[in-house]
């Protein structure tokens, strides 16, 4: 694995790259490699399963269990997966090489998000569905029992 | 009562963003409301729905917080339905709504600090909370509106950001994804049916629920301008001369890191930026500081006027 931080140079580069399927297949190891910092960070292997064919969806579900915030970025996720679809399966398209640069931001996105959320310890509680920065036994005492 | 009478009349809880940085949200919910015979009646006396400050403190105190909001509607306005028109007040109080549904913990927790502060106990169920979106959808409806419109937006790509949420997560969210007629979680499209509605075309946007970094702005805020900017770029690709946005947290950052965008990064993106009420508002005939223009941040006026809406 890289480092994180050369993921974004990597994914500028893929998303005009003058061979669109290639850059496709770039672009999609990179946002899987994204997102093995975050389960590695976490302590855990990211998984080599596959969900609905691709990888990075299972590489998401495994990100976002026990942080639910991080479904902040699922539907980033499933675009990446949409554009490398629509890349493979309609190569002559005209509109491929903006579908590539597209699919390079969407990929960019996501690459922010994990790199954002990895930056600042418990940064990843700041979405959504976001969880307690305190929990177990410190937070039973903010349970208002003053009230 | 049929969903259309029902949300004819709704208890419109603004939140404190409405009343800062969100203004023109505000003003242009209330002008939209107006002009298309809605009802809004101000929450009395109500309060801070937790936001995320509290909720990460305290989850439970973030549903009491939200339950007294809901409280007050239906307990002492006699309201059935609550409308919040920014994410993260219709999120929190959709999040108490399921918490004091399915947590024994929290509806004792929220019994306790309601009786302490002197109000009747929310009851789950009490009231409905929705959305600006839902409201208008629901009320009005795309045909309601096509009627209504006296300056088209024909003419004016937009791409429709909705931010995180809107729709996350799913389970505090049961009416979404029911099928046809519903709102979709991962592909959220009632902004898209009204501003198409009023005559606007829509652009393909990816990045619609993605984040807009709206938290990371204090602490990190090259993170968030990054983000910010990937996302307008992203719209100009797609087409777009428009973001239209439905929280106040989204929007006014996308505004902030826009201009930080070509402070700090030299990168410049010209799209406009404006709340979906403030495009409706002036499909429906409002001038732009009915519906609070000149209260955003980025200047939009020039390219209203281009657009026949100035």
């Amino acid at each position: 694995m890289r480092p994180l931080a050369d993921i974004e140079i990597a994914i500028e580069r893929a998303g005009v790259n003058p061979d669109p399927q290639a850059g496709a297949e770039q672009l999609l190891a990179l946002a899987e490699e994204a997102l093995e910092h975050w389960i590695t960070a976490r302590g855990d292997t990211p998984t080599d399963d596959e969900r609905e064919g691709f990888r990075l969806l299972a590489l998401h579900r495994q990100g976002a269990k026990g942080d639910p915030s991080f479904n902040a970025c699922r539907e980033t996720c499933r675009e990446v997966a949409y554009h490398y679809n629509l890349i493979k399966l309609q190569p002559d398209a005209v509109e491929i090489t903006d579908r590539l640069q597209m699919m390079g931001m969407v990929s960019n996105h996501l690459y922010l998000f994990i790199s954002g959320k990895m930056q600042v310890a418990q940064l990843g509680d700041f979405c959504c569905s976001s969880r307690p920065i305190r929990t177990g036994s410190e937070a039973e005492t903010l349970k208002i029992k003053e009230a | 009562m049929t969903t259309k009478d029902k949300y004819k009349k709704v208890a419109y809880y603004p939140g404190c963003a409405l009343e800062g940085t969100g203004h023109s949200y505000n003003r242009s919910t209330k002008a939209v409301g107006k002009a298309l015979g809605l009802d809004l009646v101000e929450v009395k006396n109500w309060n801070c729905c937790g936001a995320m400050e509290v909720k990460n403190v305290d989850p439970k105190l973030q549903t009491y917080l939200s339950s007294r909001v809901m409280s007050i509607a239906a307990n002492e306005m006699d309201m059935d339905v609550v409308m919040a028109p920014c994410n993260g007040c219709y999120h929190n109080l959709k999040k108490a709504e399921y918490d004091l549904a399915n947590d024994t913990e929290s509806v004792e927790v929220v019994d306790k600090l309601s009786k302490k502060a002197g109000h009747k106990t929310y009851e789950s169920g009490q009231v409905e909370t929705i959305h600006a979106l839902d409201w208008i959808k629901e009320a009005i409806g795309e045909d309601g509106l096509r009627e209504r419109v006296k300056n088209s937006l024909a003419g004016i790509k937009v791409a429709n950001y909705y931010g995180c949420m809107y729709t996350r997560p799913r389970h505090i969210f049961p009416e979404k994804d029911q099928g046809p007629g519903s709102e979709s979680t991962s592909k959220p499209h009632f902004m898209d049916d009204l501003l198409a509605a009023a005559g606007a075309e829509n652009v393909d946007f990816p990045l619609k629920t993605a984040c807009c970094g709206g938290a990371h702005t204090l602490s990190d805020s090259d993170t968030s301008t990054k983000l910010v900017l990937n996302i307008l770029k992203a719209a100009k690709m797609a087409g777009a001369d428009v973001i239209a946005t439905e929280c106040p947290t989204c929007h006014s950052g996308l505004e902030m890191h826009q201009i930080r965008a070509e402070k700090r990064l030299g990168e410049k993106v010209d799209v406009k930026i404006l709340y979906f009420t403030q495009l409706l508002g002036m499909a429906l005939g409002l001038k732009p500081r009915k519906v609070g223009v000149h209260e955003n941040i980025s200047d939009s006026l020039r390219f209203l006027k281009e657009k026949g809406l100035a």
